[in-house]
């Protein structure tokens, strides 16, 4: 499947990622609205990390094991075995965090506000996911990976 | 004849069931459950009480999973007697089920201890669905304006929260000195017990319940409890929310060992061929003890259910362990406690501790010749995937321990070899 997958060395730490994916995942797609009024607060799925001079961001592997998977006590992670997706509903999720946990990339999000977990879905239905599309130097790259 | 017979069907028989799917499609799989919905999860019987969820979205599964899975799902009976010889588990209901392979996946019970007045109507233990349907219920019925919840740990936190939402005045005892002195020490229980009372819970430690009072009214009913140094504290309800124990009666008397569980192999095989145990009737390897306990957690019991159902499809696999481990997600203070979280002072060890006090932050590393063998977040818990995931590989952190507890710490400070190997760059 196609995953995204950080090239650190052009990383140049702007953080442009965190801002697209969050207007992405907003109920209004319109940035000023995401960031200053939305109730509750979009959450970004991507992190960029930092240990300067290094940089680069972070999201859901979708691992073909996933840990989070097997650890969900609600169900609300599943696997899709046809996409290699691992997804997520928030409206099964407890908040219990128990993925944060147990997720060897520190990759999925709290969304504190709505008391769920927020993860990458690699924006389903568009070409590319928003931090791939909009990372002004290419440090991310959507790309077919072997498993 | 089933090939392959399951006792219970929460996380470790689902678990299971997923991992002999993966492997054998037609063998035939009969599943035995004393619950009539048993696809739910328990961690969440707490949201039912306090209405944050229904019994629709308890569901961990489809209602449709066992059907999916080509399953004979024989609900609400109870499996009362194994027969090894003949490779047979009677039920309640009189069948007799044969099997192939077997997996007992029955679950912990609660552990009620012997109280004075525990009869009372009013007393609750609180693992399933059905407790906290009938808690639920009680509440509304009885308009109960108070509780005494005995126990502070993991499901006493719990239904603890889910009472004070349902607008209850809740009363904590804890034997221990400390409140969740299984995940926390002594500094980070102090900062969540602050936490819990500032939401109007009292919390009395170092005592217990030793005698359930009536009501002046109705001697039948809980009207309060006598605490051992002779404090009463007035009540409608107890909820007894001490642990679990291994429900391991099926194996009683037969050839398969237990010490305070079923004792496993790390193929989760008893030590009778063909019969394997798995969640928390189960003693399973604790990778970081180096040893087989009691471990009732569910995200381990699911694991081992899918170890145990692996090689009940003839695929050999090897339980790699679990730890004493639990995020907590209550009164808005998460958590997360691994390993070696409380440890006596030992030479061998090392600790690192941080400590933001205004913002209630509070992070401890315990280390062995520079691996993490213990970790404690309280209220910064988002990067403790990482750290798991150096815990659970056993990680030489040497080279950048100074960093484990600052607030950057992330995969970007991990040695590139790494990061290059788990693909987070390229």
């Amino acid at each position: 499947m196609k995953k995204i997958i950080a090239n650190q060395e052009v990383c140049m730490g702007c953080g442009l990622c965190e801002v697209y994916c969050t207007v992405q995942h907003s109920k209004s797609k319109d940035i000023i609205k995401a960031y200053n009024s939305e109730k509750p607060k979009p959450v970004s799925r991507v992190r960029l990390e930092i240990n300067k001079p290094v940089s680069f961001a972070i999201q859901c592997r979708h691992c073909e094991d996933a840990p989070c998977v097997t650890a969900c006590l609600s169900g609300a992670m599943q696997k899709d075995e046809k996409t290699g997706l691992v997804t997520h509903n928030p409206e099964k999720c407890m908040g219990c965090w128990t993925c944060v946990m147990v997720c060897p990339y520190g990759a999925i999000m709290m969304d504190k506000e709505g008391k769920v977990v927020a993860k990458c879905d690699l924006c389903q239905g568009f070409e590319e996911p928003a931090c791939v599309a909009n990372c002004p130097n290419q440090a991310l790259i959507f790309k077919e990976v072997k498993p | 004849m089933a090939k392959y017979v399951i006792v219970g069907a929460s996380a470790a028989g689902i678990g299971a069931v997923e991992a002999i799917r993966e492997i054998d499609q037609t063998g035939t799989i009969t599943m035995i459950s004393d619950e009539t919905c048993a696809h739910y999860s328990r961690p969440m019987i707490g949201d039912l009480v306090s209405g944050k969820a229904d019994t629709e979205k308890m569901k961990c599964r489809s209602d449709e999973f066992w059907k999916e899975n080509n399953i004979e799902a024989l609900v609400g009976k109870k499996a009362t007697t194994l027969n090894l010889t003949e490779k047979t588990v009677q039920l309640d209901s009189g069948e007799k089920v044969a099997y192939e392979k077997l997996l007992i996946a029955t679950g912990g019970k609660p552990f009620v201890p012997n109280m004075e007045g525990s009869d009372k109507d009013g007393v609750f233990t609180f693992t399933t669905m059905g407790d906290a349907k009938r808690l639920a219920a009680k509440i509304d019925m009885i308009n109960a304006k108070a509780a005494v919840v005995i126990g502070a740990g993991l499901i006493g936190i719990s239904v603890t929260e889910a009472l004070m939402k349902r607008g209850l005045k809740v009363t904590m005892v804890e034997l221990q000195e400390k409140i969740l002195s299984l995940l926390l020490d002594a500094k980070g229980s102090d900062i969540v017990e602050d936490v819990i009372r500032k939401e109007g819970i009292n919390i009395i430690t170092g005592q217990s319940v030793q005698k359930i009072l009536g009501k002046p009214d109705n001697e039948g009913a809980v009207g309060g409890v006598i605490l051992t140094k002779g404090d009463q504290v007035p009540c409608d309800l107890v909820i007894v929310a001490i642990g679990v124990v291994p429900r391991a009666e099926l194996v009683a008397g037969t050839a398969v060992k237990t010490n305070r569980g079923i004792v496993v192999d790390c193929m989760m095989q008893t030590n009778v061929p063909d019969v394997y145990a798995s969640g928390d009737v189960a003693e399973a390897y604790d990778f970081i003890m180096n040893q087989n306990r009691l471990l009732p957690l569910w995200p381990l019991a699911v694991l081992e259910g899918q170890v145990a159902g692996y090689n009940m499809a003839g695929k050999k696999t090897s339980y790699t362990g679990g730890t004493n481990m639990s995020s907590l997600k209550y009164f808005g203070i998460p958590i997360v406690s691994i390993g070696l979280t409380n440890a006596k002072e030992d030479p061998a060890l090392e600790v690192l501790v941080k400590q933001d006090t205004e913002h209630n932050i509070y992070k401890k590393i315990v280390l062995k010749n520079n691996v993490i063998v213990g970790l404690t977040l309280v209220n910064c818990i988002e990067r403790a995937g990482v750290l798991f995931y150096l815990i659970k590989n056993t990680v030489n952190v040497k080279k950048f321990k100074q960093k484990l507890l600052e607030d950057d710490f992330s995969w970007a400070v991990l040695p590139t070899g790494l990061q290059r190997k788990m693909r987070v760059i390229q």
